[in-house]
């Protein structure tokens, strides 16, 4: 089902509120929602109020990157999301969640693939099916990141980066020890577990973008909220990293931006993505810590 | 009272007794009778021990009869309006359930339009319907479409509360500016003030004191209330 058009009383007041400077949570233009991370109990399932994420496994390297470990992200729009999700179709937006999830996470390379592989070889043979003691077979580790939005109110893409980031930042895999030819995975109370290489934590911050007078007169809102994401004429989606990198720039809807307006967002963006950075940077480390995780 | 889960059966005997919303009587293969909970909550009992019903909250809608709710037109459908309720099936609304109408003379619903209407037929296998007056009298009773204003979205059991004439919130908002509201039962408010400040306080009041959001009693609405720029 597509999600209704909002009705005529809402669209007009959004309107009159947004010329009078006004957003409907009170909220400044350039404010953005504080955000809230859950970790979960076991090591390395870390839960935002909206998302939840997955584990990684083994595998045989794929034929044209024998070198490389696997990163797949699947993103899924539950029913509890919004009233017009259906379970089994994929609507719009949760296609385009799913698109832009990929291409942060896995195109602009955030995880070192190549710290993710185990045994590399030149040629893929299937794997044992004993995985614990196995030789000479090539070998990589597969992460995949898992995402379920279970409720959302407006701009289910900046909290799913930020669950997805928060997860590879506290996952720790198994330690693998290759001898010569022969890989030993060892249990997770044998050995600590070690996190994940990543080149970079990737933070997304997000506009809905409105027109005005011209295209110098555009505002932009930042964390737009349902409401404000329904009613956009166009919106800005930056994926950023905290050393003011930017990953990914998704800008859709048509509306055009001044030059000037786009480097303004850009730069805010990229101070978001440091407090954020910051913030979360401070969380996992506060949860590890809880968790009192011993290294003998 | 104890909370109960959606299929546990529950002990409510009494000589003349009266099922409320979320309990189900269930006629067994002997034909002894067995009370059925269908939403999940707590059990609730009134004073004389006669009617029970389970309170609970939840923001999808069920329709039930005689219900006011706030609707958004979709399409439109013959002589009338298909309306969604917020529920699992869009309802529908007929070109003649208003006050006044009559063949030629019939209301300018467009779609997108909001209008406040009473459920008129609900019945878990066909779809629900709606009228905008009461059927033996014939009056609109308040029930139309809703010109102007805005629409807050909050939780059932928020929806209830302001329905609830002793309920705090709508007074206190009303003593601070003249405000127009129609409560729906599916979870919509439609509020209507003179500024944009004072629908926008109104609206965020409501989702302060919705049980789900800020979850704030009166005198920390009132607080809060002082904090917004009126």
């Amino acid at each position: 089902m597509r999600p209704p058009s909002p009705s005529t009383p809402e669209k007009d007041f959004f309107f009159a509120a947004l010329d009078a400077g006004h957003r409907l949570d009170g909220r400044a233009f350039s404010e953005p929602r504080a955000p809230a991370l859950v970790f979960g109990p076991a090591l390395g399932t870390p839960s935002s109020p909206s998302e939840r994420r997955g584990r990684r496994a083994r595998r045989a390297p794929r034929a044209d990157a024998p070198f490389e470990g696997v990163l797949s992200v699947h993103a899924e729009l539950s029913p509890m999301a919004a009233g017009e999700v259906e379970p089994g179709r994929q609507s719009e937006e949760e296609i385009s969640l799913a698109r832009m999830l990929d291409k942060i996470f896995r195109r602009a390379d955030a995880i070192d693939r190549e710290a993710l592989c185990i045994l590399a070889g030149e040629r893929v043979r299937p794997p044992p099916t004993n995985l614990l003691q196995s030789h000479a077979h090539p070998q990589v580790w597969h992460v995949r990141l898992a995402l379920h939005v279970l409720a959302d109110a407006g701009n289910a893409l900046d909290a799913a980066v930020l669950a997805g980031s928060a997860a590879l930042r506290h996952f720790r895999r198994p330690d693998a020890e290759v001898v010569g030819r022969a890989v030993t995975l060892h249990a997770p109370d044998a050995r600590a577990p070690v996190p994940l290489a990543l080149h970079y934590t990737p933070f997304c911050v997000s506009y809905a973008l409105f027109a005005g007078d011209g295209e110098e007169d555009v505002r932009a809102l930042l964390d737009p909220g349902l409401l404000e994401a329904r009613l956009a004429h166009g919106t800005l989606a930056l994926a950023l990293t905290p050393a003011r990198e930017l990953a990914v720039v998704h800008k859709a809807g048509g509306l055009p931006l001044a030059p000037a307006a786009l480097m303004r967002a850009v730069r805010a963006a990229a101070r978001r993505a440091q407090e954020l950075d910051a913030w979360l940077g401070a969380r996992v480390r506060d949860d590890w810590a809880r968790k009192r995780v011993e290294v003998r | 009272m104890s909370v109960v889960l959606p299929g546990e059966l529950v002990y409510a005997q009494h000589k003349n007794i009266k099922l409320g919303p979320g309990l189900q009587q269930v006629i067994g293969e002997q034909g002894e009778s067995s009370t059925v909970v269908t939403r999940a909550g707590t059990l609730e009992q009134n004073a004389k021990g006669n009617k029970f019903w389970v309170e609970g909250n939840s923001r999808r809608y069920v329709p039930a009869p005689q219900e006011p709710v706030v609707g958004i037109i979709s399409a439109r459908q013959g002589e009338g309006w298909r309306v969604d309720i917020g529920s699992a099936h869009q309802a529908s609304l007929d070109g003649l359930a208003f006050e006044g109408a009559s063949r030629r003379n019939r209301p300018n619903l467009k779609v997108n339009a909001l209008v406040y209407a009473r459920v008129s037929l609900a019945h878990k296998d066909m779809d629900p319907e709606l009228e905008c007056f009461d059927a033996q009298t014939r009056k609109a009773d308040g029930f139309g479409e809703l010109k102007g204003g805005f629409l807050v979205r909050c939780s059932l059991k928020m929806s209830r509360n302001l329905l609830d004439p002793n309920y705090f919130l709508l007074p206190l908002l009303g003593s601070r500016f003249p405000l127009d509201a129609a409560v729906g039962m599916n979870g919509r408010v439609w509020i209507s003030a003179k500024e944009v400040k004072q629908t926008i306080a109104a609206s965020r009041c409501i989702d302060a004191a919705d049980p789900d959001g800020g979850c704030m009693d009166q005198a920390a609405v009132k607080k809060f209330l002082n904090t917004l720029d009126l």
